[in-house]
């Protein structure tokens, strides 16, 4: 037993330390790669430069917008992969996306309010978090019921109102950004448009996605076996000792936290959130001690290749990200269903 | 263990139970019997701590059931629910060694001590080779037995267990009657369960509460509750009490003609 115990420990380390390793392989990868390549030979002395503070040279420069460029996508598809394992423990459903509860789309009111009025950069940025913070509260107050109030929690084990709440919202909110669309001047429609796909062009090193990031995963993992508990038994969940009023609370400002955080770097880029948490759920098993470490490396590694393939297959021309993790995502996300599918039968 | 004094309990309105006066010691065994909506189940759930009180008041050991903090409570009671919707893709062994979360906060993975309750309680309940296959793909019987492990592996001093014979099949029945009756006498724990088998009650209870679902109640040692007066007045079905070999076995009694039953069609 105990030598199972170890072996399945080692595994578990093994697993992690290989998806960690991609990850910065994904990374190394986005920094080399461009429409003027960089040879491998240069990187260290690029890299020191970078380090110092000073970056000089062209190498040096290539590497510190191509690495923040990458920066941003590991850490916005780490966000929406956590927040969408979260979603998943929440409305215990293992289809939920980050998006499902219209966080996004009221981000997208918000940003696409401010390209229409041909706002500063930062202003769209404000604009989005404001409109992820508004629906997030609309929709607590909405479903404070479903989010557990007095310790007895829900009676139900369902997340019915949350959801119906949420889906009713995002599509009011996907009616604004229709009107807003259809009212545009021709010349800020193109930049509309590769908000609402979702576009990592122009983002560099920022410091506060990362702290969120990095506050939720440490949160989420010391309550990851509370979690586990919550996803095999609801409500029931009480009966174990587990605070689900509480522990619902969290995943609910948590993974909308992180949406609007990630929505605000990179816009509203789809697929990571469902596909990512999908794929590490298949291939790691259910377990969140695992599956949370798992789906950020997973995920931040994903976006930067998939950020890394828009930036590069069509050079110079640059794809909005959000096109390429639909296209990758879409046909994965179908093989694991089918593959789902054979297995059940 | 566990008493409950002037409890209400009542559902959308109506009331169920009125002015419960309950006492479940240590060693007790108890079932409890009523018909459909007779709030057995709500019941199982107020005294669990899982539902708010709705009057009166419950202690256990001695303190007011909203006093304990909740982990605390999940090691002083075990709770399983009538059914389960499995929405992930779990393991046997993960769902049984997840019962070992109320003992410690502080760990990370589970130890080889959780490993060996967890063995221990899927042997117990004849579930010990399924123990890695996904629990979605279990047929009902197995996923209950499995739930029952998972209950006796939170070693809780009271298991309260709604329906536990549900689904499984008839050797089963009886023994996992067999175990808990054999938990209450040799370990001392007071187990709660409700069911519908007036045998299968008999054979593992040492005391019985009947609902009867519009606020009368009646509990006891079975002898003196589970009579043939009794339940059928309870379960609105006149029962036949048969000694047979040394054994006590409850029959419904040969159906009465319809009179006074609802009619198939009404005319005006």
């Amino acid at each position: 037993m105990d030598a199972f115990l170890a072996s399945t420990r080692m595994r578990r380390r093994s697993t992690l330390a290989l998806l960690g390793a991609c990850a910065l392989a994904a990374l190394l990868l986005a920094g080399l790669a461009g429409s003027v390549s960089l040879p491998l030979a240069e990187l260290p002395h690029a890299f020191a430069s970078l380090l110092a503070g000073a970056p000089d040279g062209m190498a040096a420069t290539l590497l510190d917008l191509r690495l923040g460029r990458a920066s941003s996508a590991f850490v916005t598809g780490a966000a929406l992969a956590l927040a969408g394992v979260m979603m998943q423990a929440l409305v215990r459903n293992p289809l939920a996306d980050p998006y499902v509860l219209g966080v996004s789309a009221g981000a997208a009111v918000g940003a696409l309010a401010a390209l229409l009025v041909g706002a500063a950069l930062w202003l769209i940025d404000v604009g989005a978090l404001a409109g992820a913070v508004v629906i997030s509260l609309l929709l607590y107050l909405l479903a404070r019921r479903d989010l557990g109030g007095a310790r007895s929690g829900v009676q139900t084990g369902e997340s019915s109102v949350l959801l119906l709440s949420g889906v009713v919202l995002a599509s009011a909110c996907m009616a604004l950004v229709t009107l807003m669309l259809s009212v545009a001047p021709e010349s800020r429609l193109r930049g509309m448009v590769f908000w609402m796909i979702g576009d990592l062009a122009g983002t560099s090193w920022r410091l506060l996605p990362w702290v969120v990031l990095a506050g939720a995963l440490w949160m989420a993992l010391r309550r990851a076996r509370a979690l586990n508990v919550m996803a095999l038994h609801a409500d029931a969940a009480v009966a174990l000792g587990v605070n689900v009023a509480g522990e619902r609370r969290f995943l609910f400002l948590c993974s909308g936290l992180l949406t609007a955080c990630a929505v605000t770097t990179g816009g509203s880029i789809g697929f990571v959130g469902l596909v990512v948490p999908h794929a590490c759920r298949h291939a790691f098993g259910p377990d969140h001690r695992i599956l949370l470490p798992a789906a950020v490396l997973a995920g931040g590694g994903f976006l930067v290749l998939a950020d890394t393939l828009a930036r590069t297959v069509l050079a110079p021309q640059q794809l909005p990200v959000g096109v390429l993790t639909a296209l990758i995502g879409v046909p994965v996300f179908l093989f694991q269903l089918h593959q789902l599918h054979l297995r059940a039968r | 263990m566990i008493e409950t004094r002037h409890l209400e309990v009542r559902v959308a309105g109506r009331l169920l139970v009125e002015r419960l006066d309950w006492r479940v010691a240590l060693g007790e065994s108890w079932c409890v019997i009523g018909p459909n909506g007779a709030g057995k189940s709500t019941l199982l759930r107020t005294i669990a701590g899982l539902r708010a009180l709705d009057a009166g008041s419950v202690s256990l050991a001695g303190k007011p059931l909203q006093d304990w903090p909740l982990p605390a409570l999940a090691r002083e009671r075990a709770y399983l629910a009538q059914s389960r919707g499995d929405a992930f893709a779990y393991r046997v062994i993960e769902t049984v060694l997840m019962a070992r979360h109320p003992y410690h906060a502080d760990r990370y993975w589970e130890g080889s001590d959780d490993h060996a309750a967890a063995e221990n309680a899927l042997r117990t309940l004849d579930v010990l080779h399924l123990a890695r296959r996904d629990v979605r793909t279990l047929s009902g019987g197995e996923r209950q037995r499995v739930a029952i492990a998972a209950l006796l592996a939170q070693d809780t001093p009271l298991l309260l267990l709604d329906e536990p014979a549900n689904a499984l099949d008839l050797a089963h029945q009886v023994a996992m009657t067999a175990v808990l009756a054999r938990l209450c006498r040799e370990q001392g724990r007071a187990v709660v369960s409700v069911g519908h088998d007036l045998n299968l009650a008999w054979s593992g209870a040492t005391h019985a509460l009947l609902l009867h679902g519009d606020g009368q109640w009646r509990a006891g040692p079975v002898a003196q509750v589970m009579r043939a007066d009794l339940l059928g007045a309870c379960l609105g079905q006149p029962i036949a009490v048969i000694e047979h070999g040394g054994r006590t076995i409850f029959l419904p009694e040969a159906p009465a003609p319809m009179a006074g039953a609802v009619p198939i069609r009404r005319t005006q």
